[in-house]
């Protein structure tokens, strides 16, 4: 999703009012339950949020000027800063570590690396297709990506085979190195 | 429950543990061993000495069989040796070229100022005209040069100024070798009226 993803790209940018700042913290913690005691920490009250439309209709939403969330349709999706620093609260899925080279160069994550000895996937009944992930890997404690299941994690244990999960975010992507001002 | 306090690597900006898929690996450690010593001994061990085993170790303890990830490893060397050269074929270039900063005649006693070359030591040209025009209380801008290339343009007679700004600059970004050229086309102190007087001699 962010593979090109320029400065030009950027079509407006607004401080979001208070109320809707509210409705979005709502919106965050009914997506993720677990952030709601940290929620307040994360965007303080105080705080003002920042609305950064761009092109294809994503929307940023930056606090202090670092990217802390993102929306292309209805979803609310975290950046990997935002993960690292309270991973405990999102669906995670690890792959192993021959895959990590692929994933930071923007693959999308090919099932038989979700599924070999090194990769954790969740128990059955696992995750629905079309939910957000965290991508973690073997040996590391840190997410490497963020993406999209392309089908459900039970399905990829038993077909195990193609595209597992689409690529929306991941280190070193331009989205990644994006930095208001 | 509470937030966590990242780390992340200064010259590559990941968290440490994947700056080996960077290709910068080298400067990562060095980074990381000046700023956080714990994190370096719990990543790469002890001493670089034991550079062996901790190998050893990681191809015991990877699940991806030890085919796979000796070949994962030979592919990031290749690549930390791509992006060494690549780094040094960029600071080469970088002490190549010079910036050139010239002094041009307007109208009778005005003068602009452009300084062109800055687009090699990513400079953000467009700031930096900001900077320039706050500084001097002038017109600041980037426009386009007769090569196509992108320059700043100051308006006013701040030669010296603005050749002090870009050697600190060049300094704080580590390059003070770079050469800064002046070239002062029109000269100073010459009287307009003597040369009209001359022309109209003729």
């Amino acid at each position: 999703m962010f593979r090109k993803f320029t400065k030009e790209d950027i079509h407006s940018r607004s401080k979001v009012k208070s109320s809707v700042q509210r409705t979005l913290k709502a919106k965050l913690t009914s997506q993720y339950p677990k952030l709601e005691d940290v929620i307040d920490e994360l965007i303080p009250k105080k705080s003002q949020i920042e609305l950064i439309k761009c092109e294809d209709k994503i929307q940023l939403y930056t606090v202090d000027g670092e990217v802390l969330f993102f929306q292309k349709f209805d979803e609310l999706i975290p950046t990997l800063r935002l993960v690292h620093r309270f991973p405990e609260a999102y669906p995670t899925v690890q792959v192993d570590r021959g895959a990590i080279k692929f994933v930071l160069s923007g693959a999308n994550i090919m099932c038989p690396g979700l599924t070999s000895p090194g990769a954790k996937l969740p128990d059955a009944p696992g995750f629905e297709k079309d939910s957000i992930v965290v991508i973690t890997a073997e040996n590391k404690d840190s997410a490497l990506a963020i993406g999209k299941l392309l089908m459900s994690t039970e399905d990829i244990k038993s077909i195990n085979k193609g595209h597992g999960v689409e690529m929306i975010h991941h280190l070193g992507d331009p989205l990644w190195n994006f930095t208001t001002d | 429950m509470s937030l966590r306090e990242v780390v992340y690597c200064g010259v590559c900006s990941y968290p440490p543990e994947y700056c080996e898929f960077t290709g910068k690996l080298k400067r990562c450690k060095v980074w990381l061993k000046e700023n956080h010593p714990d994190l370096y001994t719990k990543l790469y061990g002890e001493s670089d000495a034991a550079d062996v085993d901790i190998v050893a170790g990681k191809l015991a303890e990877s699940s991806i069989g030890e085919a796979r990830e000796e070949k994962l490893e030979k592919d990031l060397l290749k690549l930390q040796t791509k992006e060494e050269n690549r780094e040094q074929r960029e600071l080469a270039k970088k002490l190549a070229s010079k910036v050139i900063i010239k002094r041009e005649a307007r109208t009778k006693r005005k003068y602009i100022i452009a300084i062109s070359g800055l687009e090699v030591f990513e400079i953000d040209m467009k700031k930096l005209a900001k900077t320039f025009a706050s500084k001097f209380a002038t017109g600041c801008s980037v426009s386009k040069n007769a090569e196509k290339k992108e320059e700043v343009i100051v308006q006013g007679d701040v030669l010296e100024e603005v050749e002090a700004y870009i050697h600190s600059l060049l300094k704080e970004k580590g390059l003070k070798d770079v050469k800064v050229e002046t070239i002062d086309s029109a000269k100073r102190k010459k009287k307009p009226t003597e040369g009209a007087a001359n022309t109209a001699g003729k």
